[in-house]
């Protein structure tokens, strides 16, 4: 059978993690759409044999941080801005129980690791694998994603390093 | 923080606790860990919540129809076209289509794979199918009486759809088959049931008559990423094909099959 073929059975799964990722359902057809653009195109880096799904979140990653610093987005992949955001919301005194809100609240770099965990199901190797980076970058962004989504979900700030009061 | 736990707990490993990668041998530490912190044990716990609450906030897009323009960005570049999209269009005419192409594409097509016939015919149906979001099945679940009925008198064979709740699959109907030619005497056509699990996770199962009354093991056989265990109980040949279950996974599953078709 054609291995490319398979792609076709992962859409369902590309669009649920680029829906999380992304937030608004037509921003994340549109990178499912660039997605497996890039795929067909570049299916001939694909080592066959190895995990194909693993590898269309890796195209997916390669896309979005592309879409990401092509609109200038920096305050979505900087960790910073991101804690401030946290900060600025519990300083209005808004209640956010909005899982997708809170979602977007977190840096997409955290979010995707988070995603792919805990949506997908990938071992922290094959987030690892798939995103390029160590796995103790992994296990860091992991923890941050969750602490935060924690307190952006409950309000409450258990632990006093992501506090930002300036 | 306070401690009476001997081993230390690492932050890693109360990740890797909460995502099911913690090595079993270290979970009761972690758990004693834990019961001793109450404010650590809530924050895991917290952790547990995400878990389910993106699960079953994002889920549901996995049961939604694929749009039309990413459906077509594949059939655009599809090698394999006959089959991949046929399924995806309603029509006699396509339909004829499909059978012709199905055949050749059995005959012709060379694959990689390790199988006979019923494997690689198995797989093949799986790949065809399994994708589908909309029409996956031809009859749906909510008619099994219907379509077991159905698919008995075109096989000439009582059949029925097993039950697999307990390996976490549920029916999503199933659809009838060109089959393979004989030697003597015409094709007769072949079953499909096709299941799912919540997560979106599919099989199949393949079932044809045989020729003779025979009996074998099971096998297993891989073509391309479709694994497919097959076997033959008496008149009966039955092979069941996923792409998304592991070689043990599916057997667990082939031997619920396997009990339930043999009582």
């Amino acid at each position: 059978m054609s291995d490319s073929h398979r792609i076709v059975e992962f859409i369902p799964r590309l669009r649920r993690y680029a829906r999380a990722l992304v937030g608004d359902r037509a921003r994340a057809d549109d990178l499912v759409q660039d997605t497996l653009e890039r795929a067909w195109n570049k299916f001939h880096l694909w080592r066959p044999g190895s995990d194909l799904r693993a590898w269309l979140f890796t195209v997916m990653h390669n896309v979005h941080v592309n879409q990401v610093r092509a609109s200038r987005d920096h305050a979505m992949l900087d960790d910073d801005g991101a804690e401030m955001a946290v900060a600025a919301v519990q300083g209005a005194g808004l209640e956010l129980r909005d899982l997708e809100r809170a979602l977007a609240l977190i840096p997409a770099e955290q979010r995707e690791v988070l995603l792919l965990v805990a949506l997908e199901d990938l071992s922290y190797a094959e987030v690892a694998h798939a995103l390029g980076i160590p796995i103790g970058t992994v296990m860091s962004r992991l923890s941050r994603a969750r602490e935060k989504l924690r307190i952006l979900m409950h309000g409450v700030v258990a632990n006093p390093k992501l506090q930002v009061v300036k | 923080m306070t401690g009476a736990a001997i081993a230390p707990v690492t932050e890693a490993e109360l990740l890797a606790y909460v995502d099911g990668q913690l090595p079993q041998v270290r979970h009761a530490d972690v758990e004693a860990w834990l019961a001793a912190r109450p404010e650590e044990a809530e924050r895991i716990a917290a952790y547990h919540r995400q878990d389910d609450a993106l699960r079953a906030l994002f889920d549901p897009v996995l049961d939604e129809a694929v749009p039309g323009r990413l459906r077509r960005v594949v059939k655009r570049r599809a090698k394999w076209r006959t089959f991949a999209m046929a399924a995806g269009f309603v029509g006699l005419g396509l339909a004829v289509g499909m059978v012709v192409g199905w055949q050749l594409h059995a005959q012709r097509v060379p694959m990689a794979g390790t199988g006979p016939a019923i494997a690689r015919n198995a797989a093949v149906a799986h790949a065809t199918y399994s994708p589908e979001v909309r029409h996956p099945v031809e009859v749906g679940a909510d008619q099994e009486a219907h379509l077991t009925a159905w698919l008995s008198k075109r096989l000439g064979t009582t059949l029925r759809a097993p039950k697999l709740e307990a390996n976490g699959f549920s029916l999503v109907g199933g659809r009838l088959l060109p089959g393979e030619a004989k030697p003597a005497g015409g094709p007769s056509p072949v079953a499909q049931f096709m299941y799912q699990t919540k997560g979106g996770r599919r099989l199949t199962l393949y079932i044809r008559t045989e020729a003779t009354n025979t009996q074998t093991a099971f096998r297993y056989a891989t073509e391309g990423s479709v694994g497919v265990f097959y076997w033959i109980d008496r008149n009966v040949g039955y092979a069941l094909s996923s792409a998304d279950l592991n070689r043990e996974e599916l057997l667990a599953v082939a031997n619920s099959v396997y009990k339930q078709l043999n009582p």
